[in-house]
């Protein structure tokens, strides 16, 4: 029974672990990591550390984000998570102006465009939208009820994007599914109206990104999955354009290939102005660059930056050619400091081709430097044993979470013997 | 066929399956995980398995005819046999969740198909569970009728998520129903009629059908005559509530509160 499946976790979110995520302002103002229920930003401009002014508490969030996001046009920044509190908050002042509560568990957010409305979605597969006109950050924080814009049927929503001209609201779910929903005039009364569906991947979907470029200003949407591939889709009209296996490209560098599930796609990051997504796959040192070909409409593998980093989150600001990596993780089982993570930058994106070779930069190279570094890691060096550790809890986290039970057959027919609903009478 | 006779589950009267070896559970969890094949996309689905007759060979690609009626939870498909005759060269297809009453009503095509030569080809019967899969199956448009007849009333509010019309549900099914397509549906639960006409009048993208068109329209009177559950209902003398709606352009999404007159 799916639903109790996820109530029982539901019951269970101290023991659960949570990947530590990163985001970047659209022009590197600031750069966030949320790690744990821990948010943590730098402020690039002011090259300082940001203290969060929050009047709902002492600590922002009471239980792991699992999503954070800046809107697109860097006024907002949005967190939430397992305390099921989204927090909405200016990104220059870094108050928090608005604060909405969930009935269950947030997975994803977005932000709309012209920054007016947030989105969240919740474990049960519904996405709800709330309607920021008259809130300008000027009074202190105000709570906001959200109205539901619509839902996936009982299925966990991992990814929600904006298409970039504003029209869609695309949602990808663990059912291996992506909706594209045309985003209405009046969201408070609900998206009815689907665009269509973008259906081919096998396994759940984890991740969603736009590749935007002058000559396609509308984008194309990339999706990446537990089943090994990155797709690129036609949103319109729901078309599978392509689909870029990435199981093979990154499995001479597994050190143990034998590993079930070991090439799922953890997130994407389109890099702007460019037609290249990078990509993290779990288990892979590194990271995967895929190049977008937007007239040809083909994904192909570009090459693979080995660095010994798994990231868990990957994020980018516009113009800049740099691609920040977060890895790390919160409630690690068995160690002293159970919440760990490191950052790390890589340079040398530039518009056209990748003539100069990416690299990744040391701690000191990084804008804003060790500062940087220490306010977004909690430390300056962190234990390389402890991030191996944390890879492998993530992986099983990730697994529990979206890959769907097999039960053997005997276990089946036992749980449905042991089924109060079913008649003894025949 | 040659073990026909000797298959105890057909009658041997009939030749028709025998229900009592196809009894299950009276109410599925539509939420819980079940372990049937799911279609990628539509174009995944074959459809020479379904229809061999429209399609003869599986390797014919392009075959233009697409499935236009779907019966949501279907039971044991009399409404779909009813439809069959009355529409012969439209496809249409029952979706029922429960393994062993698919079964039946495979085994029930089968046998109409070889007692009738040449008819019943059109319609089929595939086990998923509709709440999560009618996208998978049907494409933008596609459908011309949906039915939803007696379906499960899961009484407690915090069921009602549940409940196979709901108005997250009829997102999708404006979605696969072209515009000017009939969704119908029938409950003898009177607080599940209140629900399903509640939420079909709430949606920007249905429109009630007028009387008349209710009279003119001859699938109207299968509703309560046509499935077992409607007969059922009818040797008790119980009543009945429907509510039948169109699929209309969402024009009204943007100026419906505009609109007043
Ligand atoms: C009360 S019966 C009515 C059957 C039939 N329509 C009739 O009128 O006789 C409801 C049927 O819907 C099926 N059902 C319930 N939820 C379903 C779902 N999510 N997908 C497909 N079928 C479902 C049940 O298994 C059951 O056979």
């Amino acid at each position: 029974m799916e639903d109790n499946q996820i109530e029982e976790g539901e019951k269970n979110t101290n023991v659960e672990v949570a990947p530590a995520l990163i985001s970047v302002h659209p022009t590197q103002n600031s750069v966030a990591v949320a790690v744990g229920s821990d948010l943590r930003v730098y402020d690039l401009l002011g090259d300082c550390a940001v203290s969060l002014v929050d009047d709902s508490g002492a600590t922002s969030h009471k239980d792991s984000i699992r999503a954070i996001r800046y809107g697109a046009n860097g006024k907002l920044f949005v967190s939430a998570g397992d305390d099921k509190v989204v927090k909405i908050w200016s990104a220059e002042s870094w108050q928090c102006i608005c604060t909405v509560s969930s009935e269950k568990r947030v997975s994803a957010v977005a932000i709309s465009n012209d920054g007016q409305h947030v989105c969240f979605a919740d474990k049960f597969g519904v996405v709800w939208v709330v309607d920021l006109h008259g809130i300008d950050g000027s009074e202190a924080s105000v709570s906001k009820t959200a109205a539901p814009l619509l839902a996936h049927y009982c299925s966990i929503i991992t990814g929600l994007e904006f298409s970039p001209d504003g029209q869609y609201v695309v949602s990808a779910d663990r059912d291996f599914k992506i909706r594209v929903t045309i985003f209405p005039k009046k969201p408070l009364d609900g998206a009815h109206e689907i665009q269509s569906f973008c259906l081919g991947h096998t396994e759940f979907v984890s991740c969603l990104a736009f590749v935007i470029t002058l000559d396609y200003p509308q984008g194309f949407l990339v999706s990446g999955s537990g089943d090994s591939t990155v797709r690129l889709w036609d949103i319109t009209s729901g078309s599978l354009l392509d689909t870029c296996e990435v199981d093979a490209k990154a499995g001479h560098l597994e050190s143990n290939g034998s590993d079930e599930g070991y090439s799922t796609v953890t997130d994407l990051c389109a890099i702007p102005d460019t037609t290249l997504v990078a990509a993290a796959i779990q288990s892979l040192q590194g990271v995967m660059l895929l190049s977008c070909n937007l007239s040809t409409k083909t994904l192909s593998v570009a090459k693979v930056i080995s660095i010994n980093f798994i990231p868990t989150s990957l994020a980018s600001g516009s113009s800049t050619g740099l691609l920040w990596m977060v890895t790390g993780v919160s409630n690690l089982p068995g160690f002293d400091c159970p919440t760990v993570s490191r950052v790390k930058v890589i340079s040398g994106f530039n518009k056209s081709s990748l003539e100069h070779k990416p690299i990744a930069l040391e701690d000191n190279e990084i804008p804003g430097g060790t500062k940087l570094v220490e306010k977004l890691q909690g430390s300056v060096t962190v234990d390389e044993k402890v991030l191996t550790a944390a890879a492998e809890a993530l992986k099983a986290a990730m697994c529990n979470l979206l890959i769907k039970k097999q039960y053997s057959v005997e276990k089946r027919e036992f749980r449905k013997r042991t089924r109060n609903d079913r008649k003894t009478k025949q | 066929m040659l073990e026909k006779e000797s298959n105890p589950t057909l009658s041997k009267s009939t030749g028709l399956p025998r229900k009592r070896f196809y009894r299950a559970r009276a109410h599925s969890n539509p939420l819980s995980d079940s372990h049937f094949p799911v279609p990628v996309s539509p174009s995944h689905v074959d459809f020479s398995l379904h229809y061999p007759q429209f399609f003869p060979s599986s390797s014919e690609v392009g075959c233009l005819k697409k499935i236009q009626f779907a019966d949501i939870g279907c039971g044991f498909g009399g409404l779909l046999i009813s439809l069959s005759t009355l529409f012969p060269e439209t496809l249409m297809i029952g979706m029922e969740l429960r393994d062993k009453v698919t079964e039946y009503v495979k085994e029930r095509i089968l046998a109409l198909r070889g007692s009738d030569p040449g008819q019943y080809q059109n319609v089929s019967v595939v086990r998923t569970n509709s709440m999560k899969y009618i996208p998978n199956y049907f494409e933008k448009g596609q459908l011309t009728k949906m039915f939803f007849l007696f379906p499960d009333p899961h009484f407690k509010e915090k069921n009602h998520r549940r409940r196979v019309i709901s108005p997250h549900l009829l997102d999708e099914y404006a979605y696969v129903l072209g515009v000017g397509g009939i969704i119908y549906t029938i409950t003898d639960v009177e607080e599940l009629g209140d629900w399903m006409k509640s939420c079909l009048e709430s949606h920007p993208m249905f429109e009630s059908l007028k009387e008349e068109e209710l009279e003119a329209d001859p699938v109207v009177k299968l509703l309560c005559s046509a499935t077992e559950e409607g007969q059922k209902v009818s040797r008790n003398g119980g009543q009945t509530f429907q509510a039948v709606f169109r699929r209309i352009v969402p024009t009204s999404l943007y100026m419906k509160t505009d609109m007043v007159c």
